[in-house]
């Protein structure tokens, strides 16, 4: 299987506070791969380390074999890895359609954004009914779904997840999260920022578990879900 | 005085502010950043086309093609120094306190007027393009075909800048930036070349304007953005700092206020300046 992303040592250090301390982690072409852990844990810097917003202080980030550790947050996304951060950060005063052509800046030919902005619409036909709505008048879910598919919009190779359960009702979860099951479906590998370590094992293939800067268990998701200390940790009993 | 004419008048000082009000507007809705040096780039933009103009005065000739001809290029001259400006005194500071950018600004106006003093000596020009020509009489009321012809550009300008800002790639990222600068990232935008195209923007508009007033008033001097920048910056805040209609609606309004306001306070035996009628009305 062929690595899209591989991190190797990667330490991040905000002022005097050490928040990663020393992670390595893959994510395999196809993968849906969980990355878990508590609050602080570090799973959010992970990815802003991955996606070119906090700079590291060691280690080293590569895609495809190609070193990204010091690469702008634009060049990254060109090379098709998308973070769909933590609180959905979606442009409130821009209409849905708009959020979703903003997904499409790097992409130089308008046909390819207009035919993925058609995808997103098939994916999540709430988005299609509500495309002249301003994003901030969305719900929740909704507004998660117009992150998930202003992401899909750069037409990503790997589409990084942070949180996307937070905030919202058990019943949307699982509509979140089988769009990203499906997203994968069609050949996007995802890595999942999770703290609903139940909702996030059911679609992952693979997990990691992160706590105070650290990679402390790894393994398959099918593991990861009967493992006692996981159990005891992150799934209660 | 009568009324229709004063309205006129009020529309033409009011379409110029304009010009200067966006650009305050759209840097700081892009940045949150009250650029007090964008006066004075009004000022550069005067300057530079009094430059294109003394040197290029022969070949050029007279009227309204040459304005035209002198108004491109130093709307191109003032965007590259709104970029320049950007470039050296702002982006370093992005993440710096806003006191700091603020206190930053001031030194740049500054910069620039004192900059232009010495560059073409603290006495004021005499701007070589004369376009008083015809008048044109509506009712009792007169404008003379160059302040129609300007009101006319800053028109066009406008309405071009706002259909950029709404439909355009562009457009759409200046607005998304203002924002969420850290969402747009995540997105692909390249926030810092967003940035500086902003600043050319506003720049070039008031450096537009900035001819406009060389050739209006006739005469050009370092100092001359001082007050249009105040003003500018109160248009832009009756109108909703950020929000570019607003801001031609605000400038509009303090043009009509100043119009009216001079004839009424002397009238009433109040001494009283142009400006003055305008900051305490």
């Amino acid at each position: 299987m062929r690595t899209v992303l591989d991190i190797k040592g990667l330490e991040v250090t905000y002022g005097k506070v050490e928040a990663l301390r020393g992670v390595d982690l893959s994510v395999g072409d196809r993968e849906i791969v969980a990355l878990l852990g508590n609050n602080g844990a570090g799973k959010s810097t992970t990815v802003s380390a991955i996606s070119g917003v906090v700079r590291s202080r060691a280690g080293t980030i590569a895609a495809y074999g190609e070193d990204i550790t010091a690469a702008t947050p634009w060049s990254i996304v060109e090379r098709g890895i998308v973070h769909v951060p933590e609180g959905r950060r979606i442009f409130s005063r821009l209409t849905v359609h708009e959020n979703l052509q903003i997904g499409g800046y790097t992409v130089r030919e308008g046909t390819s954004v207009d035919k993925r902005i058609t995808q997103v619409y098939e994916l999540f036909p709430r988005l299609a009914e509500r495309r002249h709505q301003q994003g901030g008048t969305l719900s929740g879910g909704e507004q998660q779904m117009l992150a998930i598919g202003r992401a899909m919009v750069a037409g990503p190779r790997l589409i990084m997840l942070d949180e996307p359960s937070m905030g919202l009702a058990p019943l949307v979860v699982a509509q979140v999260m089988d769009a990203i099951a499906s997203i994968n479906e069609s050949g996007t590998a995802v890595l999942l920022i999770e703290q609903n370590a139940r909702a996030a094992l059911k679609v992952a293939h693979r997990g990691y578990v992160i706590d105070s800067g650290r990679v402390t268990l790894t393994g398959p998701a099918a593991e990861l879900r009967t493992d006692p200390q996981v159990v005891e940790a992150y799934l209660g009993a | 005085m009568n009324h229709l004419q004063l309205v006129l008048s009020g529309l033409f000082v009011g379409s110029f502010y304009a010009l200067v009000a966006l650009g305050y507007s759209m840097v700081y809705g892009i940045i949150k950043l009250l650029n007090f040096a964008h006066g004075d780039l009004y000022m550069v933009g005067a300057f530079a086309g009094f430059t294109v103009l003394s040197v290029g005065a022969g070949a050029l000739g007279g009227g309204f093609v040459a304005l035209i001809v002198i108004m491109i290029v130093a709307m191109i001259a003032t965007g590259g120094f709104g970029m320049l400006l950007e470039r050296v005194a702002y982006r370093p500071l992005r993440s710096a306190p806003r006191l700091s950018v603020l206190i930053t600004a001031v030194g740049a106006s500054f910069a620039l007027e004192y900059g232009i003093a010495v560059a073409f000596g603290p006495t004021p020009e005499v701007y070589p393009v004369g376009v008083q020509d015809g008048t044109l009489h509506i009712a009792n009321a007169q404008v003379t075909y160059a302040q129609l012809a300007m009101t006319a550009i800053a028109v066009v300008l406008m309405a071009a800048l706002d259909t950029l800002v709404r439909t355009t790639r562009s457009g759409r990222a200046m607005r998304a930036i203002s924002q969420d600068p850290k969402a747009c990232l995540l997105m692909g935008v390249n926030v810092d070349r967003v940035i500086s195209r902003t600043f050319f923007i506003g720049s070039a508009l008031a450096g537009a304007a900035g001819v406009m007033a060389g050739a209006y008033y006739g005469k050009i001097d370092f100092l001359m953005g001082f007050v249009i920048g105040l003003k500018a910056f109160t248009a832009a805040v009756i109108g909703g700092i950020g929000n570019l209609r607003g801001a031609v609606l605000g400038a509009i309004v303090l043009g009509l206020l100043e119009s009216f306001g001079v004839p009424t306070s002397a009238a009433s035996g109040v001494t009283s300046s142009r400006s003055a009628s305008s900051f305490s009305s």
